[in-house]
């Protein structure tokens, strides 16, 4: 799978320094971006999310420290690349959406300035890049766009100034675009549309996408893989499809059980994962969901279980997971309520 | 039952422009409407959710209700009487109406422990001899946090935690209505659940009445009872929330649940429903606000303001072309 993959992230671990003590943020964690799809990242707050992203493009505070692991993008070792190799890559080989579009925008100059100013390695007349930065800003939906270059980010809305950040972020045509919740801050139709425009982007320059987001209707809405972290480690990762519809571990299982955007029938008692999510100042011992699991064993609060994936890329890591998948010879056991016959724990 | 809350054709206007710089910009009207012709009723006990997008008006109405925005026309009566503008009239409402704001914690000072953020309502109001510590452990039992909670610090807190505090700040004044403003926003799946199941216990304990002002669809339609969905500082659709989810009668409403994306990889959405964004407010379209964006606009709609229609059981909607059939036109 790594040889078609624009982004191969290898048993990456990331600590913070904190007055606390050290924040264990990432154990383990891998994960692909085959060429041309667009993986989704899932997970609660503090569980990851932004971190493994900032590392994938050295992005990372000055109280990080990266344990261990590699990051490869475009077949380049990210973590052992020279600061010029660097800039080259983030502006050129992989771009940023963040969730606030002031972070990509300056707040002092036009965005018509902004959108000419990062074509600077591109040896082109001005009037050319100008050409440019308007097309791109008419394909992600800003009527008028020649006229627009010579506003200012205030003069926009908070949608536009999103759809501006995203033009800019595809005017160096990157193999790798990654947004990092870039809806959250949006009304819903907004939010539709801005979705909408990535998938059509996507198509139109065949670039790859990495999603990160805590909405599950999103991630089903745009991805093609995804991967749930729980707790600062890959939990399950899959298929859009065996991910919605064949959760293997009870966390993923948990988490879609609890978007009343599934539930079918009203109901005043919305379900929820009881427990917290764990303090990552200690990293936990065996298995990071046992302390909430409904189906936690002996050796889950031992052993961490590591994940296995099956021919599909679809894998979980739990103790349980050998024996569902090894046990799937007639019709698939149901998965995803959670509430089923309860799955026997087999010692291997 | 009669109604705890009602609001009868209210409207509420900004100036936007000081007369002066309207005289000499040629503005000949220097105010925006933020609320339009809005009325509704809230049974006590029960939960009314008031869904839009932002600056459709949904927090000026509240904060209207509890007496920090003035009104220009229009009502609003709680159990039954006018707070006329007088202090004391206010004083009396906002004792028997607690607002919950959106960031609770992070809209009150750092430096205050958990014990002075969840009693200070009995400082704004009088504390009547109450012992403060025993106040903030009743109240923090009440929203499920052991007692040591107290000496906590904001940035102590998770953001489920926070909820919980600005819940039982809310609760300190023993209200018969509490307005949340966006009571889940920006929390996990797993922690909003936790925070509506405890609102919905809260409800059925102490026979409170919630106003939900929200922009999340998926939640709405699982706590309210009734429904309002408003555009422009205007009521569109309101009525019964199961009604308006099982068929929405106006094409923003139609147009807010198509864009509701569904956990389901094999339902996603061949098209985007509503385009664009909502108009400003300064420049308010002639005729029903919605045609700019509304996919099913007529002649008619770009020149007259549709007057609300009424529906089956109760439900009203302001459209001249809605997806369901009116009964007949109110006033
Ligand atoms: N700059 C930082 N300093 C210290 N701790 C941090 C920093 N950034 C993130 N963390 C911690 O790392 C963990 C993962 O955080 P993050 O990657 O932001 O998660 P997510 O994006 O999924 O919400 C959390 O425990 C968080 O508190
Ligand atoms: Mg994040």
């Amino acid at each position: 799978m790594s040889a078609g993959a624009v982004l191969d992230i290898r048993g990456l671990g990331v600590d913070f320094l904190t007055p606390r003590g050290r924040v264990h943020a990432l154990r383990d964690v891998s994960l692909q971006v085959p060429r041309g799809s667009v993986v989704g990242v899932v997970g609660e707050s503090g569980s990851g999310k932004s971190t493994l992203i900032l590392a994938a493009l050295r992005l990372l505070p000055a109280n990080a420290l990266i344990l261990g692991g590699e990051v490869v993008l475009d077949g380049e070792d990210v973590l052992r690349m020279s600061p010029a190799a660097l800039r080259d890559l983030r502006g050129r080989k992989a771009t940023m959406v963040f969730q606030d579009p002031s972070t990509s925008l300056n707040p002092v100059l036009t965005i018509g300035r902004q959108m000419i100013d990062i074509q600077y390695r591109d040896r082109v007349p001005t009037a050319r890049k100008r050409d440019r930065a308007a097309t791109m800003l008419r394909k992600v939906g800003i009527p008028d766009p020649a006229t627009r270059l010579d506003n200012y980010p205030h003069e926009f809305s908070g949608g536009m100034r999103q759809r501006i950040a995203i033009a800019m972020a595809l005017l160096c045509n990157p193999d790798l675009l990654i947004a990092d919740e870039p809806t959250t801050a949006l009304d819903v139709t907004m939010e539709a549309q801005i979705i909408h425009l990535l998938r059509q982007l996507k198509s139109e320059f065949h670039g790859s996408i990495l999603f990160v987001s805590h909405n599950l209707g999103l991630i089903a809405e745009l991805c093609d893989r995804v991967v749930i972290l729980y707790a600062g480690a890959v939990a399950e990762e899959g298929s859009v499809h065996d991910l919605f519809h064949r959760p293997r571990h009870p966390y993923t299982q948990a988490l879609l059980e609890c978007d009343p955007a599934r539930l079918a029938k009203v109901s005043r008692e919305l379900p929820t994962i009881p427990g917290d999510v764990p303090d990552l100042l200690a990293a936990p011992v065996g298995c990071a969901f046992a302390p909430r699991c409904p189906k936690v064993f002996e050796r889950c609060r031992r052993e961490a279980p590591r994940l296995v994936a099956d021919g599909d890329g679809h894998g979980a890591a739990c103790h349980l997971v050998p024996a569902i998948a090894s046990s799937r010879v007639g019709p698939r056991p149901s998965t995803g309520s959670g509430r089923g016959p309860p799955v026997e724990p087999v010692e291997t | 039952m009669s109604p705890l809350l009602e609001i009868r054709d209210l409207r509420i206007r900004f100036r936007v422009a000081g007369p002066i710089r309207a005289r000499l910009k040629g503005i000949d009207d220097p105010f925006l409407d933020a609320v339009l012709g809005v009325s509704f009723a809230l049974k006590p006990g029960s939960t009314f959710g008031l869904v839009g997008e932002s600056g459709s008006g949904k927090s000026t109405l509240a904060r209207a209700i509890v007496g920090l925005v003035p009104v220009h026309s229009g009502a609003i009566l709680f159990e039954g009487e006018e707070a006329k503008g007088g202090d004391s009239d206010f004083a009396t409402r906002r004792r028997h109406i607690a607002m919950m704001f959106q960031d609770p914690v992070g809209s009150l000072s750092p430096r205050l422990t958990v014990r002075a953020l969840i009693t200070e309502p009995f400082l704004i109001h009088g504390k009547d001899g109450r012992d403060l510590d025993a106040e903030a452990r009743r109240l923090l039992d009440m929203v499920g946090l052991p007692a040591n909670f107290a000496g906590r610090y904001p940035h102590e807190l998770s953001g489920g935690q926070a909820r919980r505090i600005g819940v039982a700040r809310a609760l300190a004044l023993a209200p018969k209505l509490i307005i949340a403003d966006e009571p889940t926003a920006g929390l996990d799946v797993s922690v909003q659940g936790e925070i509506l199941n405890l609102l919905v216990r809260l409800q059925r304990e102490l026979g409170l009445a919630y106003l939900i002002i929200t922009h999340n669809l998926a939640v709405i339609r699982h706590v309210s009872d009734e429904l309002a969905i408003m555009y422009m500082g205007r009521f569109v659709e309101q009525g019964a929330t199961r009604d308006i989810f099982e068929n929405p009668a106006h094409p923003y409403t139609h147009g807010l649940l198509a864009a509701q994306p569904l956990p389901d990889p094999d339902r996603r959405r061949a098209n985007v429903e509503l385009q664009g964004e909502v108009p400003s407010l300064a420049r308010r379209p002639k005729g029903c606000e919605f045609h700019t964006r509304c996919p099913r606009a007529i002649a008619r709609c770009r020149v007259e303001i549709p007057l609300p229609s009424r529906l089956d059981a109760g439900r009203l909607v302001r459209c001249h072309a809605p997806l369901v059939a009116p009964i007949a036109s109110t006033d």
